[in-house]
C-alpha cells in the first residue's frame, strides 16, 4: 500500500506492506536513523516519537496507521539550527551515556513540558516510566528535563 | 558545572585537565545523529535471522528447511550441518559447526547433534529483509526428541543426571578449566577450616553460616547485540561492524574462528547502545554474518531480537554461595569460607583471565582486616545459556561483594550488634595497605575508616536509626541497610593476566599535528563511558593541549593499537594510564625540541601547564603548539632525534586498582503487601583521582539502579521442562525512575599509587556495591519478623514469603 | 526486531462500514484499536489475522459522556482520556486511581478502554474496575446494537461475548450519588501488570452499606468480581470487622495460580488485603471523610 506520512514536517510517500512497523517506516523509508527500538514489546520505550503531537512507541503502531498523519522524530527538534533546550539539557545535566534511549527520553521530556512547563521531580519519574535507561539511573534525566523546564527559550543557549 | 579550580580553563571554557566538562559525544547522540551498528546500511545488503531451539535439552533428529528456501526473498538457508560441511584450517576445532568460547570451550555455532538450552542457534536464514528473513524462520520444520533437561544446578552433579556435554565424551556435568580443574579454590582452606573450628568451640566466638545465591541476571543493555559483516572477494579484506566492546580481541577470535588472516580482518564498532559486559563474548550470531557474507558474497546485516538478547547472550551471576563466617562476641571478624555452586550454563563461555576461572571472586574477603579466607568454586554445566561474566560485575567481584556484605550483616544480627559498628571494628586500617589480602590480592591504597565516616554523615545514620526506632514501635518497617565494597579492577598485568592467550596490557598512539592539535588512538571501546571526552582531558593534563584541541578515535581495528577492549572497569586503569604514558612521552620529546630551539640542554628545561621553559627564566619558552610546528620544521635536532611529537606506548598495569565505597540505603517496606520503597540512596565512592567527576558520578548513578534492579526485580529463572522465565522486557524487569531515588553521591579520593595519574576505575563499582545496600535495608527492615535472609529479587512475593519465614527459591519457577 | 506476518489493512469510515468489513472477512479479520496488546501478539506470531481494520478514525467512538444515570465512555477512548477526564474524576476515584497504574504514560496514550475490554487478558485492570462498577457494553453488529453486563461480557481469558462481526462500542456505567470508590494494585515494578488488584466502590448511607461492589483482577475471580463479599456488606456497618469479614469472601472467591509475580498463598493474601485496603477507604470516602 502506498502511504504518505509528514515527517518532521516533509511528507515522505513510500509503497510499503501494511505490516511494516512505524519505527521501521521512519528509520528505512524516511532515513531518520535517531528513533531506536529496545524491546519488541512496547516496555522501553528507546523508539519514542510522536505521531499528531503526542508521544507513542512506534515499534506498536503499524506505519499504515500513521498514514495522512504527523511525525515527529529526534531530528525534528533542532530547529533552525539551534537545539531545543530538552536537549541543550541533556547537554548540561549529563542527561545521557551511550545515547540508546536518549532520542526517547528526549520526545517524552518535550511533550511532557509542552503540557506541564514546571513539573515536578515526581512528575518527571512518572512521565519517563515507560522507559528504560540502562546508564544513567535516571538522576541526570531527570535534571535535564528541568534544566530545559528551567530553560525555556531557545535562543538563551547554543550547542 | 564548574572545573576544579586550579585547572585553567580553555577558550571553549573546558578544563585543561581534570575537571566536569560537557561530553565531546552528546553533539551527535542529542541529535540523534548516533552511529549504531542497527544504522549500518550498506549496498546490497541483506538481512538475516536465527532459528532458536523451543528446547532446553533435545536431539535433533532432522532439519526440513526446503519451503524457508522456497520463500521469495530468501537467499540461503543455513543450518549446522552445512557448518559440519565447512572445513576451518584453524587449531580451534576442526569445522564451522562449533566455535571457541573466551574460556577454552566449545560451542555450538549453529546446533548439530543436540540442543543444549532453551534459545540456542539451530539455523540461519538470509533474506532480503529482516521481514522475510522472519517468515522465513516459521517455514522451517526441525523435528525434536526431548530429553530431559538439567535446570536446577544443585542435581547437575547428581549420579544419573542426563549428560549435557556428550559432545566432550563426558560422564558428568563437571566442568574442567584449561589448568584441568574441576574445582578452583583460594586461600588458606586448613587455616580457615581450623579457624572456623576454633570458633565453633570457643564459647567467646561465634560462627554464622548462610547460603546465599546470587541469582542469574543479565545486562540487557538497550541496543541489543548485532553485526554488518562483508567480506569483499576481491580483497579478501572482512569488514565487520558489530556490538563488541573489544573490537581487537574480537578480531583476532575471528581470525581463529573463520580461519581469515587478521590483516584482511577489520572490525568497527561503531556508537554502542551499552555493553555491560553484554558486548565481550563472541556469539554465534556474528559468526553467522560473518558466514553469511561468506556464502552470499554481499554484506550481511543481523540484529537480535530483545528476546534473543535476553535468553542465549552473556549473563550474569548465577553463584548458589554458602558463607560461613567466623568472629568473636566483640564483633573482630576471624575468618570466611565460602563454598560456591557456579552455574554456568550448557557451554563454559565465562570471559575471564585464564588463570582466574572464577574470575575475580576470591576478593570475597572484603574489606576486613583478618588472617584466614578460603573459598571454593564448583563449576557445572545445565541446560541454560552460556555465559557468565557480564553485567558489570568486574570479573565476579559483584558475587563477592555481595556475599561478604551479606554474611557481614548475618553476623550483626546474631550478635545483635549495629551493622555500621561491627564493620568500623573490622575495616582495614589505612597504615596496612599496600595490603596483602588473605586470598592474595594486594589492595593498593584507602582510607576506608574515613569514607565510611563521610557515608554515614552524609546519611545521619544515627538519626535513621533513631527514626527506625520510633517507626518499628508504630508497625512500620523501615531499613538501612550498608554496603562496604572494595573492587580490584584494571586487569591486567600481562604476567599472569590474559583472555585466550592475549595479554590485557593496552596500546595506544598520540599523533601531534604540527598545528598543535592531536589526536589520540584508543585501544579500549567506549559503550558509553565518555572515552572522547575524559581521554582528551587525560592528555590535556599531560600536555597542556585544551581538549577541544584533542581529536579520540576509538572502535575501529584497522585506526588503532591493539588492547583487549572496555570491561572490567579497565579503561581508565590500563589505557587511561597509556593515555597519560604516551602523552609524557610527548612531553620528553617536546622538551628535546624544545631546547633545541631555545639553544639550551633539556635539562635547562622547566615544564608548566602546555610549555617548556628555561629554568630561572619563565619568559623564554615554548608552548606545545609552537614545539609541535619545530618538530616539522628544519630546526636541527641532536644526534637521535628524528622529529615530529607522535609517540605510542603500550601499557602493562604493575597491579589492579583498587576502588571502593561505602553505600547506605534506606528503604520502606509495608508488610502487608511486601512492597518495598528505596527512600534513599547514599553511596560514598573512592575511585582515586576523577578525571571527569560529572562522567564519574553518571557511571556511579546508573550502577546504582543495577542494584536496586538485581536486589528488587531483575532475574532469570527457569522452570523444571527448561523453559527461560525472564525472556522480554515484559518478564525481566528493569527499574525505572519510579524505582530509583534521587541518589546522594559523595567522594573521598586516595589515588592509587601506581597508576601515573593515580585513578582507579569506576564504572562498575556502583553495580558491586549496591545490591547488598539494598538486600540488607530490606532484611533490616524485616529483622523484627526473624527474617536474617533473603535471597535476591526481592519481589513483594518474596518479601511477603520471607515475613512469613518462608521466603522463596528464586532460580526456579515460583510454585 | 520482531516483526508482524503479513497482513492486510483497512480502515474503517463508520462503525458499520467496520462491520461490513468483519462481515466480508470473518474470523480473519481483526480490529485494530490502540494496538497495544494485538500488535505485540502479531510481532511475536501468536496472533496472525489477515486483515487489521483500524478503527482509529471513528470518531463516534470518542469521547466521555453523561446520558441520563450513566457516565458512558466510548470504546476508543484511551487510558490518557480516563485517566485526565473531570466527569470520572468527579463520580468516581476508582477511575484515576486505577489508571494512573495501569502500564505508562506513553502506553496510556494509545490503549482504549474497548480494546482492553476485548482483549480480556485476565490481568486487566480495567475488567477489575468494569466489574467493581458493575457497568455494561454496548456491542453493535449488523442487526443492531445489544447491551451487556459486564460482569457477563466475558467467556473466559481472552475471550468475550463480542461476536465475530460485532463491536464493542462503548462502555457505561451507572452513577451513584454518594459513592466512594478505590483501587490498589500490587505490581513488581510500575508498568507491570497487577500480581493482584483490587477495586471497589461503597455506598454508605445511614450507617450500613447500601451498596458496593468489589472487582478484582490477575487472581482468578471469575468475572472480576466477588459477589458474595457484596452481599455480605450489604446493611451491615462498615466496621473494620465486618470490611475484614467482607475481604476474606472476596478472597475465597479467587483462584490464582502461582507464576513469576508470586505463589498462591501470597495472591490470595494479596485478594484479601487489597479488598480491606480498598473497602476502608472506599467507606470513609463515601461517609465524606
Amino acid at each position: 500500500m502506498e502511504v504518505t506520512i509528514t515527517v518532521n514536517g516533509t511528507p515522505v510517500t513510500s509503497e510499503i506492506e501494511p505490516r511494516k512497523l512505524l519505527v521501521h517506516f521512519v528509520r528505512e523509508d524516511a532515513g531518520l536513523r535517531g528513533t531506536h527500538w529496545g524491546c519488541d514489546t512496547s516496555n522501553c520505550g528507546t523508539c519514542v516519537l510522536w505521531v499528531d503531537g503526542s508521544p507513542v512507541k512506534s515499534c506498536t503502531m503499524l506505519a499504515a496507521q500513521a498514514d495522512g498523519h504527523e511525525v515527529t522524530t529526534v531530528e525534528g527538534l533542532e530547529q533552525g539550527g539551534v537545539l531545543d533546550p530538552i536537549q541543550q539539557g541533556f547537554i548540561e545535566c549529563h542527561g545521557l551515556q551511550c545515547g540508546f534511549c536518549t532520542p526517547g527520553m528526549m520526545m517524552t521530556g518535550r511533550w511532557l513540558l509542552d503540557n506541564n512547563p514546571n513539573p515536578s521531580e515526581a512528575e518527571i519519574r512518572d512521565c519517563i516510566s515507560g522507559q528504560i535507561c540502562r546508564c544513567t539511573g535516571y538522576k541526570n534525566i531527570v535534571a535535564s528535563i528541568q534544566w530545559a523546564a528551567e530553560h525555556p527559550a531557545t535562543s538563551e543557549v547554543t550547542a | 558545572m564548574t572545573a576544579v579550580e586550579e585547572v585553567p580553563l580553555s577558550a571553549a571554557g573546558n578544563p585543561i585537565g581534570f575537571g566536569s566538562m560537557r561530553r565531546v559525544e552528546d553533539a551527535r547522540f542529542v541529535r540523534g545523529q548516533g552511529n549504531y551498528v542497527d544504522d549500518v546500511n550498506l549496498p546490497g545488503m541483506l538481512h538475516s535471522a536465527i532459528l532458536r531451539s523451543p528446547h532446553a535439552h533435545a536431539r535433533i533428529v532432522s532439519i526440513d528447511a526446503a519451503a524457508a528456501e522456497a520463500l521469495p526473498g530468501v537467499v540461503a538457508v543455513i543450518t549446522g550441518k552445512i557448518l559440519e560441511g565447512i572445513p576451518r584450517p584453524s587449531l580451534l576445532g576442526d569445522n564451522f559447526a562449533w566455535m571457541p568460547t573466551l574460556s577454552y570451550d566449545t560451542q555450538a555455532v549453529l546446533a548439530t547433534d543436540k540442543v543444549r538450552f532453551q534459545g540456542q542457534e539451530v539455523a540461519y536464514v538470509i533474506a532480503e529483509s529482516r521481514y522475510i528473513a522472519k517468515d522465513a524462520l516459521e517455514l522451517i520444520d526441525v523435528e525434536y526428541e526431548i530429553l530431559e533437561p538439567v535446570m536446577d544446578a544443585k542435581r547437575a552433579l547428581d549420579a544419573g543426571a542426563p549428560i549435557i556435554r556428550d559432545d566432550k565424551g563426558q560422564t558428568d556435568n563437571s566442568i574442567t578449566d584449561v589448568h584441568g580443574n574441576k574445582t578452583w579454590e583460594s586461600g588458606n582452606a586448613e587455616s580457615t577450616a581450623a579457624a572456623i573450628a576454633a570458633a565453633k568451640a570457643d564459647p567467646n566466638c561465634v560462627v554464622v553460616t548462610q547460603e546465599i545465591m546470587y541469582p542469574r541476571v543479565h545486562p540487557a543493555p538497550m541496543e541489543t547485540c548485532g553485526s554488518v559483516s562483508y567480506l569483499d572477494k576481491v580483497t579478501g579484506q572482512l569488514t565487520m561492524y558489530t556490538t563488541t566492546q573489544a573490537p581487537h580481541a574480537h578480531r583476532t577470535v575471528y581470525a581463529m574462528v573463520a580461519g581469515l588472516p587478521e590483516q584482511k580482518i577489520r572490525i568497527i564498532s561503531p556508537d554502542i547502545g551499552g555493553g555491560f559486559g553484554n558486548k565481550v563474548p563472541v556469539y554465534p550470531g556474528y559468526v553467522l554474518s560473518v558466514i553469511g557474507t561468506i556464502v552470499t558474497g554481499k554484506p550481511v546485516k543481523w540484529i537480535e531480537d530483545r528476546g534473543e538478547n535476553l535468553v542465549s547472550t552473556g549473563f550474569a551471576r548465577d553463584y548458589h554461595m554458602t558463607a560461613s563466617i567466623a568472629a568473636t562476641k566483640e564483633g573482630k571478624i576471624l575468618a570466611v569460607d565460602v563454598d560456591v555452586l557456579a552455574d554456568h550454563g550448557a557451554f563454559n563461555g565465562v570471559a575471564q583471565p585464564t588463570n582466574y576461572p572464577a574470575g575475580f571472586f576470591n576478593i570475597f574477603s572484603g574489606s576486613y582486616d583478618y588472617a584466614d579466607a578460603h573459598c571454593k568454586v564448583t563449576p557445572v554445566y545445565t541446560n541454560k545459556a552460556p555465559g557468565g561474566v557480564a553485567y558489570a560485575c568486574s570479573f565476579r567481584i559483584t558475587e563477592a561483594a555481595y556475599v561478604i556484605e551479606r554474611v557481614v550483616d548475618c553476623l550483626a544480627q546474631e550478635l545483635q550488634m549495629d551493622p555500621a559498628e561491627l564493620r568500623l571494628k573490622n575495616l582495614l586500617r589505612p597504615e596496612q595497605f599496600p595490603y596483602l589480602s588473605p586470598t592474595g590480592w594486594e589492595y593498593d591504597s584507602g582510607e576506608y575508616e574515613k569514607t565510611m565516616r563521610v557515608a554515614m554523615e552524609m546519611a545521619g545514620y544515627d538519626e535513621l536509626r533513631r527514626e527506625q526506632a520510633e517507626k518499628r514501635a508504630k508497625g512500620e518497617y523501615m531499613g538501612i541497610g550498608i554496603s562496604f565494597f572494595t573492587e580490584g579492577v584494571g586487569a591486567g598485568p600481562r604476567r599472569d593476566m590474559d583472555i585466550l592467550g592475549l595479554g590485557m596490557a593496552d596500546g595506544i598512539e598520540l599523533r601531534v599535528h604540527p598545528t598543535g592539535k592531536a589526536q589520540l588512538r584508543l585501544s579500549v571501546q567506549s559503550q558509553g563511558q565518555g572515552h572522547e571526552t575524559t581521554f582528551a582531558q587525560i592528555v590535556a593534563h599531560e600536555l597542556g593541549i585544551p581538549p577541544e584541541d584533542i581529536e579520540v578515535l576509538h572502535g575501529d581495528t584497522d585506526n588503532t593499537p591493539f588492547g583487549l577492549g572496555t570491561y572490567g572497569s579497565r579503561s581508565t586503569p590500563v589505557s587511561g594510564a597509556a593515555a597519560s604514558v604516551v602523552a609524557r612521552k610527548v612531553r620528553d620529546r617536546a622538551r628535546i625540541v624544545a631546547a633545541a630551539a631555545l639553544e639550551c640542554a633539556p635539562d635547562d628545561l622547566d615544564w608548566e601547564l602546555g610549555r617548556w621553559y628555561v629554568k630561572g627564566d619563565r619568559e623564554r619558552g615554548k608552548t606545545i603548539a609552537e614545539i609541535a610546528l619545530l618538530s616539522h620544521s628544519s630546526l636541527e635536532l641532536p644526534e637521535g632525534v628524528e622529529g615530529h611529537l607522535d609517540a605510542t606506548a603500550v601499557y602493562n598495569p604493575p597491579s589492579l586498582t583498587y576502588p571502593y565505597g561505602c553505600y547506605i540505603c534506606v528503604v520502606d517496606v509495608d508488610p502487608g503487601t511486601g512492597q518495598v520503597k528505596v527512600r534513599r540512596f547514599i553511596a560514598v565512592d573512592d575511585c582515586g583521582t576523577r578525571i571527569n567527576p560529572m562522567i564519574v558520578e553518571g557511571q556511579v548513578h546508573g550502577g546504582l539502579a543495577d542494584g536496586v534492579g538485581m536486589a528488587l526485580m531483575e532475574l532469570i529463572a527457569f522452570d523444571s521442562d527448561g523453559n527461560n522465565l525472564g525472556g522480554s522486557f515484559m518478564d525481566y524487569l528493569l527499574p525505572t525512575a519510579v524505582e530509583c531515588p534521587d541518589w546522594e553521591l559523595g567522594e573521598t579520593v586516595t589515588p592509587s599509587p601506581h597508576h601515573p595519574i593515580g585513578a582507579k576505575g569506576v564504572g562498575e563499582s556502583a553495580t558491586v556495591g549496591s545490591p547488598a545496600a539494598v538486600v540488607n535495608a530490606v532484611i533490616d527492615a524485616l529483622s523484627p519478623f526473624g527474617v536474617r535472609h533473603a535471597d535476591m529479587p526481592l519481589t513483594p512475593a518474596n518479601v511477603w514469603r520471607a515475613i512469613q519465614g518462608n521466603a522463596m527459591r528464586v532460580d526456579m519457577a515460583i510454585e | 526486531m520482531q516483526t508482524p506476518a503479513p497482513v492486510d489493512y483497512a480502515r474503517a469510515t463508520s462503525v458499520a462500514d467496520a462491520i461490513d468489513l468483519l462481515e466480508k472477512h470473518g474470523d480473519e479479520a481483526r480490529l485494530l484499536a490502540g494496538g497495544h496488546s494485538l500488535l505485540p501478539m502479531m510481532k511475536l506470531r501468536l496472533a496472525r489475522p489477515e486483515i487489521l481494520i483500524d478503527l482509529n478514525d471513528l470518531d463516534e467512538l470518542r469521547g466521555i459522556r453523561i446520558e441520563g444515570e450513566e457516565i458512558v465512555i466510548g470504546a476508543m477512548v484511551t487510558h490518557a482520556e480516563i485517566l485526565d477526564s473531570p466527569v470520572l474524576a468527579e463520580h468516581y476515584a476508582i477511575f484515576r486511581e486505577a489508571e494512573k497504574v495501569i502500564a505508562d504514560p506513553i502506553v496510556r496514550n494509545k490503549g482504549t478502554i474497548g480494546g482492553s475490554m476485548c482483549q480480556a487478558d485476565p490481568s486487566e485492570d480495567l475488567s477489575a474496575v468494569g466489574s467493581a462498577l458493575k457497568g455494561s457494553v454496548v456491542i453493535q453488529g449488523s442487526g443492531g446494537k445489544r447491551t451487556l453486563a459486564l460482569r457477563e461480557f466475558h467467556e473466559g481469558p481472552y475471550e468475550t461475548k463480542v461476536g465475530d462481526a460485532e463491536i464493542l462500542i462503548e462502555v457505561r456505567f451507572p452513577i451513584r450519588p454518594g459513592a466512594g470508590s478505590a483501587y490498589e494494585k500490587v505490581e513488581r515494578r510500575v508498568g507491570d501488570w497487577p500480581v493482584a488488584s483490587a477495586g471497589v466502590f461503597v455506598v454508605v448511607s445511614g450507617g450500613v452499606v447500601t451498596d458496593c461492589g468489589i472487582g478484582l483482577t490477575a487472581i482468578g475471580a471469575e468475572h472480576f468480581c466477588a459477589p458474595d463479599a457484596e452481599a455480605y456488606l450489604i446493611g451491615k456497618a462498615p466496621t473494620e470487622e465486618n470490611l475484614a469479614a467482607a475481604a476474606q469472601l472476596a478472597a475465597d472467591a479467587c483462584t490464582p495460580y502461582a507464576d513469576q509475580r508470586g505463589p498462591v498463598d501470597y495472591k490470595l493474601h494479596l485478594a484479601r488485603e487489597l479488598t480491606l485496603r480498598t473497602l476502608r477507604k472506599a467507606a470513609a470516602s463515601s461517609q465524606g471523610a
